[in-house]
């Protein structure tokens, strides 16, 4: 595995650490189809949440939350849908949200963690 | 409450709107948008903002910025936004107090580097500013003279952001940046022109005192070489001192322009366009920004018409409404701009194509159907407005050799022209107008200012052989009038109303 896919696993790791500790259920993770991956899908107060991790050693060339942008966002809805529709069981007609979680560090577990719910 | 409010100020003409610019934050993917009508150098603010507050050392959130400029239907231009949305959005951010923006005006351009670069405009933003209400400006340190020119508001000068954003109460370092520095003004060179140079012709300089007394508007008509031009450079040196409020109105229009405004000048501006201006030259124009035009800069000076007739019509009668209304509106889509336009006409032409008609001792080569057209090149109802209309001869040798020069001085006669303006503001009092040149014919013609029979008679004779019309018997009785107040006279006689159909009429009289 190359470095950056180490630092991404590891970033991954946490958030999902950190989305339990904030009480959500980690319903799937690193889901893929052939539109793409989706990190983490996890459920809280009957909403579905996806979850898009992004880590960074630094923030030298942008910050995480810069590279989740419009066509991101986009996908990330194409890639919500695909999942409701393969996990029809689990998906049960809940509400979906996009989420973006942040983490900028070269060590995923010590790095800052910022969160955002709802993206539009 | 992620949001954070500010002051700017949007110029149409010379008139400034405050414009509230608020920021806020919500919590997105990152992104900075600025909305409320915007123009394409307006839009780049953001980039501008962005790598400003980086160099400055301040972090802007990495969060969706949205910026309005309110109203949110007033067209805005320009990049005299920037210090006011960069503030905001850092207040919106938490780096700076929003207490302390909320109450200032902030106006200036940023560089990448984080300075504070000049606009045009500062001088009419500022006044807009503190006719509002608001206690304090923000401007660029290459304004700051023109700002201070504005009374009742404290003017801090910015040298660069991070300076701003630590009066606001950011913590962070001021570094020492070389500041971006106004272009020296230039000395005005007209200031020498005197009178007394102007050799061998009384006749008009005597009608140029009478047209600065009275605020009339003059045609000079002679050939080439006679001294027309150089008559019409030495009107703005006799024109008495503008009142402060005049001289902030002439300021306000040279910072529009982007000339630099060091101090106050109370020196009436004097604009000579080229005969080749257009309409939109003489009264402003452009699409978006609309820029004063030449009457607009001449406002409470002198506009100096050389080769009247070459000018193209349609520029010409241009000039008819400002003349009457001493405003121009310049309309374009989505707003008006107006502006001031109360000038001084001076308009200079050759009486023929080729210089030479009615000039003793030289040959006219104009075929006379040439003469008529190029003297109907400037249309009836501008010369209607034109009060004295003098023709200019070629001074003889034996008076151009002489040591002998004129007897009025600039001094001279500028003290004349002062004692006569002050004569006509008296007898005005309790009217709208301060000049003889304003006053409509109606108020000379009826009520107490009418003049007795025996001093009009030539005037009424000229009215019933149909030589004048109405209009033109006002223009006259006006001149009449300005000549009484430079002869300290309580109303003019027969000989001033003799000379006042001579320098309407010319010769005809």
């Amino acid at each position: 595995m190359a470095a950056k896919d180490v630092l991404g696993r590891a970033g991954e790791d946490r958030a999902a650490r950190y989305l339990i500790g904030c009480g959500y259920e980690i319903l799937d993770r690193n889901w893929r189809c052939p539109q793409g991956e989706i990190d983490i899908v996890a459920a809280i107060d009957g909403l579905l949440c996806v979850v898009e991790v992004k880590t960074r050693r630094s923030a030298a060339f942008g910050h995480p939350f810069e590279a989740v942008d419009a066509r991101k966002r986009r996908r990330l809805w194409q890639l919500a849908h695909a999942w409701c529709d393969a996990h029809p069981d689990q998906a049960g007609g809940r509400e979906v949200r996009l989420e973006a979680i942040g983490i900028i560090g070269a060590e995923p577990d010590a790095g800052a963690l910022e969160h955002l719910r709802d993206l539009s | 409450m992620k949001t954070a409010r500010t002051w700017a100020v949007a110029l149409t003409g010379v008139d400034g709107h405050l414009v509230e610019v608020e920021a806020d934050l919500s919590n997105q993917t990152p992104e900075f948008k600025i909305i409320g009508l915007p123009d394409k150098a307006l839009g780049e603010a953001v980039q501008r903002v962005h790598n400003a507050c980086k160099n400055a050392g301040l972090d802007l959130p990495r969060r969706r910025l949205t910026v309005n400029l309110s109203p949110a239907s007033l067209p805005k231009q320009g990049s005299g936004f920037d210090l006011s949305i960069a503030v905001a959005t850092l207040a919106a951010g938490g780096s700076v107090q929003r207490q302390s923006i909320s109450h200032t005006v902030h106006i200036g351009e940023l560089g990448l580097d984080g300075r504070v670069r000049p606009v045009p405009g500062v001088l009419p933003a500022v006044f807009a500013a503190a006719r509002a209400g608001f206690a304090r400006a923000v401007v660029p340190v290459a304004n700051e003279a023109e700002a201070r020119l504005v009374p009742g508001i404290e003017v801090r000068a910015a040298t660069s952001l991070a300076q701003v954003a630590a009066w606001h109460g950011a913590e962070v370092s001021v570094p020492e940046v070389e500041p971006v520095v106004a272009s020296e003004v230039e000395p005005e060179g007209e200031a020498q022109l005197d009178l007394a140079e102007v050799v061998g012709q009384e006749d008009a300089v005597d009608a140029l005192v009478v047209a600065a007394a009275g605020g009339h508007h003059m045609l000079l008509s002679g050939p080439p070489g006679a001294g027309k031009t150089m008559l019409a450079r030495r009107l703005p040196g006799i024109l008495p001192p503008l009142s402060e409020a005049e001289a902030l109105e002439v300021a306000s229009i040279r910072s529009l322009t982007g000339d630099p405004v060091g101090r106050l000048d109370t020196a009436a501006p004097l604009e000579a366009p080229h005969h080749s201006a257009s309409a939109a030259a003489l009264v402003g124009g452009g699409s978006r920004i609309v820029r004063p035009g030449s009457i607009v800069r001449a406002h409470r000076g002198v506009l100096f018409l050389d080769e009247a007739a070459e000018f193209s019509r349609v520029a010409l009668d241009a000039l008819r409404q400002p003349l009457e209304s001493g405003c121009i509106e310049v309309h374009r889509s989505g707003f008006t701009a107006r502006f001031p336009a109360r000038f001084q006409l001076i308009l200079a032409m050759n009486p023929c194509p080729c210089g030479n008609y009615g000039v003793r001792g030289a040959e006219c080569v104009c075929p006379s159907l040439a003469i008529r057209r190029y003297a109907g090149r400037l249309s009836g109802p501008l010369r209607d407005r034109v009060d004295i209309e003098i023709q200019v001869a070629r001074v003889a040798a034996s008076r151009a050799t002489s040591a002998e020069r004129s007897g009025v001085s600039t001094a001279d006669a500028r003290q004349r022209v002062l004692e006569a303006r002050e004569r006509a503001a008296h007898r005005l009092r309790g009217t709208p107008w301060r000049l003889n040149g304003d006053v409509p014919g109606t108020w000379l013609r009826q009520g107490q200012h009418r003049i007795g029979v025996e001093a009009r008679a030539p005037l009424d004779r000229a009215l019933e052989r149909g030589i004048l019309t109405l209009r033109g018997y006002d223009r006259v009785l006006r001149l009449a009038w300005t000549m009484a107040d430079l002869a300290g006279l309580d109303a003019p006689g027969r000989e001033q109303v003799g000379r006042a159909l001579y320098m309407k009429k010319g010769s005809i009289a």
